[in-house]
């Protein structure tokens, strides 16, 4: 934040003339500077201050959360262990991390072959695949849920578990497959011919030549299939609702709030826990991040 | 001799395109193809999943559409949402968009910052909204109240509760501005310089200049926003749970759209048909007013002059 503070490079005076259009200009730059930095810190407060009220909530004691106070008059750190000790909720913690780890890692590894003929491959029927692929994409998971979940419940005997969510990541996401086919469809054909000649299987292409060059796809793709297993409330909501051994951070954190009905300050906590880790993640792959973003199909 | 091997080459070829497009090749069929026909042929049949499923015709399509209660409101506020939210979304991603590529001291730290609340996982972003929208104790009621402006119900009040809604998603901007902000980038600088020399005022370059660039990321934004308008279901469905105080330890006794029906959407109904009433024929016929949607709507976002998504290559 330390840069806000620095002097503007428009209004520098260092090496500017002395006429009075130079000196107009500079202080119409500085006026500039001035309104769209306040503008950006009215911004930035509206999108931060709901996280810092949040925060603040959840160090406040029991009593002084049911008041409209802002800011606690004790800090009640402690809070924090009182929400891990509730019962049930490093369980959550493992479900999800199962969810969310096993489903990205299964999503990825069924998802690269089929990005990798839909964007190389030339054969019929690719066009139709590609466009099943996007619709597929952009499907509520409501449409399809009641033969679904009569399949899992009724004829596989597997409703109060998460593999009903888990094992159909074993056959592609429509999303990673497009994001990915965006991504490799930047990769020159050149490089795979190359391998080609050299004597290459399809295979081998793809694990020699085209997965080293398209580690930013993965890496989007990936983190993308994590954030939407940790965000998942409808599916773990359908599933494992029956089953609270088998609730997940983002469905048990509703019912938290069921269980400690005024205690808003454990409620915020909790709140405060199942978006930690996201945020956490977030900085340290930012740029595979806001590079998948871009990816999503959106034509420069 | 050229034949054969030309043959056998295309047949190991047509090989090489089923194993590496296997995995999707049985979801399509396990995963889609297999539950859409189901779900069509529930929706003509009374089916509770017990017993067998019973032809009745189109009971429960008439039944959704002439009795079901649920099911106008939630196509109303849907519109509600489709005309109000996604141009708040829009208009407001696009102004942050704009924003950042003025910003020129800290645009790191303002775009962190910006982009943040997009991350926060529905449920707690929604749970932590209603407690700061929360009509008795929430911090945004208290400042309007010190403030002496009017303190409205928010997430308990059905006037209120879809602007709240809309506050929520308007808060999570953070890959709209993305968007905003490469395809801003990417308009040429020289277009900008000659309407400059002509003499034109910063709204003229942003009408004559930036608007017809970004057009095709507008129309982009505006389709995919109507999409995720008709499939909102996370959001509403935890706000009016945890506005109404019902939370049961399994979550069946809670009936969506409170307060009075304001925040039903067409995803709830299905929800609320299947796996609360138990009529699976009518959650069936919802979803399949939900697939025609979706469908049209993508197709839109395909089939575009300007080709949005990139299908071909």
């Amino acid at each position: 934040m330390t840069q806000l503070l620095d002097k503007p490079a428009a209004a520098s005076p260092a090496k500017a003339p002395h006429t009075p259009a130079a000196r107009t200009a500079r202080r119409k730059a500085l006026l500039h500077w001035i309104a769209v930095h306040s503008l950006g810190i009215a911004a930035a407060l509206f999108f931060v201050l709901p996280f810092v009220f949040v925060v603040l909530t959840s160090l406040m004691n029991d009593q002084q959360a049911l008041t409209r106070d802002l800011t606690p008059n004790t800090w009640e750190w402690g809070n924090y262990e009182r929400v891990f000790n509730t019962p049930g909720f490093l369980t959550w913690w493992r479900n999800t991390l199962l969810y969310a780890g096993l489903g990205t890692v299964l999503t990825v590894v069924s998802s690269i072959p089929v990005a990798y003929a839909l964007a190389k491959f030339r054969f019929r029927g690719r066009k139709l695949s590609l466009m099943l692929v996007i619709s597929m994409m952009m499907l509520p998971p409501q449409v399809v849920i009641i033969p679904m979940y009569l399949f899992w419940a009724k004829q596989m005997d597997l409703s109060g578990t998460l593999w009903p969510l888990i094992i159909p990541m074993a056959f592609g996401d429509a999303f990673s497959i497009f994001l990915l086919r965006q991504f490799l469809l930047t990769i020159p054909n050149e490089y795979l011919d190359a391998a080609k000649v050299d004597g290459c299987g399809e295979f081998r292409t793809l694990m020699k030549v085209v997965l080293p060059m398209a580690k930013p796809g993965i890496a989007a793709i990936a983190l993308f299939q994590f954030f939407a297993a940790w965000n998942d409330y409808f599916g773990p909501q359908i599933y494992a609702s029956e089953n609270p051994a088998a609730w997940t951070l983002s469905y048990g954190l509703e019912s938290f709030k069921g269980a400690h009905h005024t205690d808003w300050n454990l409620t915020m906590a909790a709140t405060v826990l199942v978006m930690a880790p996201v945020i956490a993640v977030f900085f340290f792959a930012q740029k595979a991040f806001v590079e998948g973003v871009t990816l999503t199909g959106v034509k420069g | 001799m050229t034949t054969h091997t030309l043959r056998s080459k295309r047949r190991r070829s047509a090989l090489r395109n089923a194993a590496f497009m296997s995995p999707w090749l049985i979801g399509f069929s396990v995963f889609f193809a297999y539950p859409m026909v189901s779900t069509v042929y529930f929706s003509f049949t009374s089916y509770d999943g017990f017993g067998a499923p019973v032809f009745n015709g189109l009971t429960n399509w008439t039944y959704v559409f002439q009795d079901y209660p649920m099911f106008w409101p939630s196509l109303w506020n849907t519109l509600w949402l489709v005309v109000v939210m996604v141009t708040c979304r829009v208009v407001f991603g696009l102004g942050i968009g704009l924003l950042i590529t003025k910003i020129k001291t800290g645009t790191g730290v303002f775009r962190t910052l910006f982009y943040l609340p997009y991350l926060a996982p529905p449920v707690a972003a929604t749970l932590a909204f209603v407690f700061l929208l929360n009509p008795g104790t929430g911090p945004v009621n208290a400042i309007l109240g010190d403030l002496g402006l009017p303190t409205p119900g928010w997430f308990n009040d059905a006037t209120w509760s879809k602007p709240a809604l809309t506050m929520l998603a308007v808060w999570g901007i953070g890959d709209l501005m993305v968007i905003f902000m490469a395809s801003l980038l990417d308009v040429p600088t020289e277009q900008y310089e000659a309407a400059e020399l002509d003499g034109a005022s910063a709204w003229q370059k942003f009408r004559f200049v930036t608007l017809p660039n970004i057009a095709p990321i507008v129309l982009f934004a505006v389709v995919t926003g109507v999409i995720q308008a008709m499939q909102y279901y996370t959001q509403p469905l935890v706000a009016g749970k945890v506005a109404s105080g019902i939370i049961g330890g399994s979550g069946q006794s809670f009936e969506p759209g409170y307060p009075d029906k304001s925040t039903l959407t067409l995803p709830q109904l299905v929800y609320n048909l299947g796996f609360q009433r138990f009529d699976y024929g009518a959650a069936c016929v919802v979803a399949l007013i939900l697939f025609a949607l979706a469908m049209a709507f993508t197709a839109l976002l395909m089939r575009g002059r300007n080709n949005l998504i990139q299908a071909g290559d």
